[in-house]
């Protein structure tokens, strides 16, 4: 049988796959058209930025443009002795650039980033060139070195060749407190200036705990929202909802005044006698503080989608369970919880993810005890101005987030997320 | 071995949800053990509370439920060992047919060894075998409807409840799951408690109907004697066609009344009327009129027909008969032909036994 026989055809004898795919296509490019406005706006405020991040953070060229005869007679050095005559020729006539060009500033910057002591030096070797102190009819070796001792060490030389590929994994290996050293090797800073692991870790515990008590409070909620009747159910939901409407620094401010020491729960506690009057525990500006503040805040993103999944499970289930002889804890366990794990999921990856990012809440009620990655983030972004490390750090919370995502979906299958 | 004929007694149940209104009131009722009792009524009835506080699900606001002799109503249901089949079937989800129908044995730390052999004798009884390893979702409503009867039966409980199991099956499947439930409880003999509200239903599969109304049993015995012998008007107008008239009684004596309507005068049994001057509503089935009768009968009347509905095995006449313009005829197809045309006069005639004089509506 030959394969035209094959082809099923329609009334008008053409081929029925071709006619569907006619008929189809309208509906395609009116459903392509209608998702447009959304895919360019993500590209634009989502996809973009984080590309653009990425060069950002791992962005080294504006180093190799300032020497690039420097870096290209570096090529031949050996980089154990001192450089040969060629690389400081070089290295000075990249630097009476940039001095014209008014940027040997940037360059003592950047250098002394990569080796502290640069500051000094490269200002020093400016100096003796705005006297005309060099001559460059001798050799501009030894002038240099003669500006300052430190020219004269190999070390700085082999900082400067370090610099020369116009990427760079220094941010990331700065972000866990660690530097590639003189040999090319990753190293650990020393344990006294280690702060970025130290954050690291005390976001995912916070978030992980934050998840955890989001869970034990959300689930009993969650329930209850899905078996009270209907009049009662409305007024609960919107206690869930208050906090969605109110302002998230509204919010956190309003946990300030009440678990400050002076506070309103303090005194309370004062008042019941929990707790003497000069001995009031330090709930704010410590984890303590985070914790609370964070926990009422993500609450609702665990509510929800548990919400939806339980108002979906049919009371008679548990009557089932209980009628054939379970008791209710075993109904609840064998039957009710087993069907909730969509909406456990759900809100777990939810509450995780947004409390990873964390940023207003810590930063307000945290302290220096209670600060995560984001303020440390945010720190670099507004106050050192070393974009390409927070950069870096974005980028590093953005890489843990989809490892969560990664192994939810080998764990549970992220096809049994149900968010509504 | 005598039967226990009040293994399941309901004495002086009381069931109120707000305090204001007695969705069941003063219910007595005993069933006798292996019997297949059904609870009929409309939706509000009151007959799926009454399932509840059986189950477990619902406490008697006053009264109590006894089981075997021993009062249960602080038993909760996970105790009482009654099995239950749901409306919506209210089969787990998330497992399969085995692990559901294993679920009461594994709750009652059952051998692996006996749940295999249970559960393979519970699926042969609903003809489900080698469907062990399916999931709910994968099977039909009426294979889901069988599975959750197997899964009530499954632990060998004393009673089974089953509120309205069969509601949401088409009309063909409904009827062999009615004969299929039927001949499950013949030949095990477990009691059966079943609410519906389709009389269809209650008339083929039970032994005995309690007619619920208004929170109470309207009537309970057999369903031939709930069709021919209905006590009040409600029952006889719950339970299949009725035809009746509004009248008064003019005379009345042993086995016979003389009832006046608005324009005729009937000759009815008196059921539920004891003397003269007392208002009342005559029933009478429709199959039980005849036209043209041969024999004789002592109410003959002239009738209008009105319309002609043809039934396929039969053929349904509305009459206007003494003022009564909804007066049913039900006329077998294979009957010698009638002249059945609209607005002719027609003679009907039927037994004043059959006629029942009932409480008015």
């Amino acid at each position: 049988m030959s394969s035209e026989t094959n082809q099923i055809l329609t009334t008008d004898g053409i081929p029925l796959e071709i006619s569907l795919r006619k008929a189809e296509r309208k509906n395609k490019i009116k459903a392509f058209l209608l998702v447009v406005p959304l895919l360019l706006f993500l590209i634009i405020t989502y996809i973009f930025p984080i590309a653009e991040m990425f060069t950002r953070s791992i962005d080294d060229k504006m180093i190799t443009n300032m020497l690039p005869k420097t870096f290209k007679s570096m090529e031949t050095w050996n980089g154990k002795d001192l450089p040969p005559e060629e690389v400081f020729v070089s290295f000075l006539e990249d630097f009476k650039i940039l001095v014209d060009k008014k940027e040997h500033g940037k360059l003592a910057q950047r250098l002394n980033k990569e080796k502290n002591g640069f500051n000094t030096i490269v200002k020093k070797l400016f100096r003796q060139i705005k006297r005309n102190k060099i001559d460059e009819s001798q050799s501009i070796k030894e002038q240099i070195m003669k500006v300052h001792k430190r020219w004269r060490n190999v070390e700085y030389w082999q900082a400067i060749k370090r610099t020369a590929p116009p990427y760079t994994s220094a941010k990331y290996l700065k972000a866990m407190d660690m530097y590639l050293n003189e040999d090319n090797k990753i190293t650990q800073v020393s344990e006294d200036r280690r702060i970025h692991r130290i954050l690291w870790l005390r976001t995912v515990e916070v978030a992980f705990f934050v998840t955890i008590f989001c869970f034990l409070m959300g689930y009993p909620i969650a329930h209850l929202l899905a078996t009270l009747p209907m009049k009662y159910s409305n007024l609960l939901m919107i206690c869930v909802l208050l906090p969605f409407w109110t302002s998230l620094l509204v919010r956190t401010a309003s946990w300030m005044i009440l678990l400050q020491q002076q506070g309103v729960v303090n005194d309370f506690f004062v008042m019941i006698g929990l707790v003497a009057d000069d001995n009031r525990p330090e709930m704010m500006y410590n984890k303590v503080g985070t914790y609370v503040a964070m926990t009422q805040i993500l609450l609702p993103f665990m509510v929800l989608p548990l919400y939806s999944v339980m108002k979906t499970i049919s009371p008679s289930l548990m009557r089932a369970g209980k009628s054939l002889g379970g008791t209710p804890f075993v109904a609840f366990w064998k039957v009710y919880f087993p069907l909730t794990i969509p909406g456990i999921g759900a809100g777990c990856l939810l509450v995780f993810i947004l409390a990873i990012g964390y940023y207003i809440t810590p930063a307000l009620v945290g302290g220096a005890s209670g600060t995560l990655i984001s303020n440390q983030i945010a720190y670099h972004m507004k106050t050192t101005l070393d974009w390409s490390f927070a950069s870096a750090m974005g980028l590093m919370l953005l890489g843990g987030v989809l490892v969560i995502y990664w192994l939810y979906n080998k764990l549970v299958g992220v096809d049994n997320i149900k968010l509504g | 071995m005598s039967k226990n004929t009040e293994f399941v007694k309901f004495d002086k149940v009381d069931k109120s949800y707000d305090g204001k209104l007695l969705v069941v009131k003063d219910l007595n009722l005993n069933i006798s053990e292996g019997e297949f009792i059904t609870m009929l009524g409309p939706s509000g009835s009151g007959k799926t509370t009454c399932l509840m506080m059986l189950a477990g699900f619902e406490t008697p606001t006053n009264g109590e439920i006894y089981l075997d002799s021993n009062p249960i109503s602080n038993i909760p249901p996970h105790k009482r060992g009654i099995g239950m089949v749901f409306q919506n079937y209210a089969l787990f989800p998330h497992m399969t047919v085995y692990e559901n129908l294993a679920f009461p044995l594994r709750v009652r730390k059952v051998q692996k060894d006996d749940i295999d052999k249970k559960v393979d004798k519970a699926l042969s009884m609903v003809s489900l075998s080698g469907f062990e390893s399916r999931m709910p979702a994968q099977l039909s409503g009426g294979q889901q409807q069988r599975v959750a009867v197997a899964r009530a039966l499954v632990f060998d409980p004393a009673v089974v409840l089953m509120d309205e199991p069969l509601g949401a099956l088409d009309k063909n499947l409904r009827e062999s799951m009615q004969y299929e439930i039927k001949h499950i409880h013949e030949n095990i003999g477990v009691t059966v408690v079943y609410v519906t509200h389709d009389q269809g239903e209650a008339l083929t599969m039970s032994n005995r109907i309690a007619v619920f109304n208004d929170g109470k049993v309207q009537q309970l015995s057999s369903p031939d004697k709930l069709y021919e012998e209905p006590v009040n008007s409600f029952v006889a107008e719950f339970i299949g066609e009725n035809n009746t008239f509004g009248g008064e009684v003019t005379d009345i004596s042993k086995d016979v009344c003389k009832v006046k309507l608005q324009n005729g005068e009937i000759l009815a049994n008196p059921i539920s009327v004891n003397s003269k001057g007392e208002k009342t509503t005559v029933s009478i089935r429709p199959e039980r009129a005849l036209i043209n009768p041969i024999d004789k009968m002592d109410n003959n009347q002239t009738g209008k027909i009105e319309e002609v509905i043809y039934h396929g095995d039969h053929t349904r006449v509305r009459l206007d008969l003494l003022g009564n313009k909804e007066f049913i005829l039900k006329v077998p197809n294979s009957s010698n032909e009638l002249d059945l045309k609209l607005g002719n006069e027609i003679k009907v005639g039927w037994n004043s036994q059959d006629a029942r004089a009932l409480d008015p509506k």
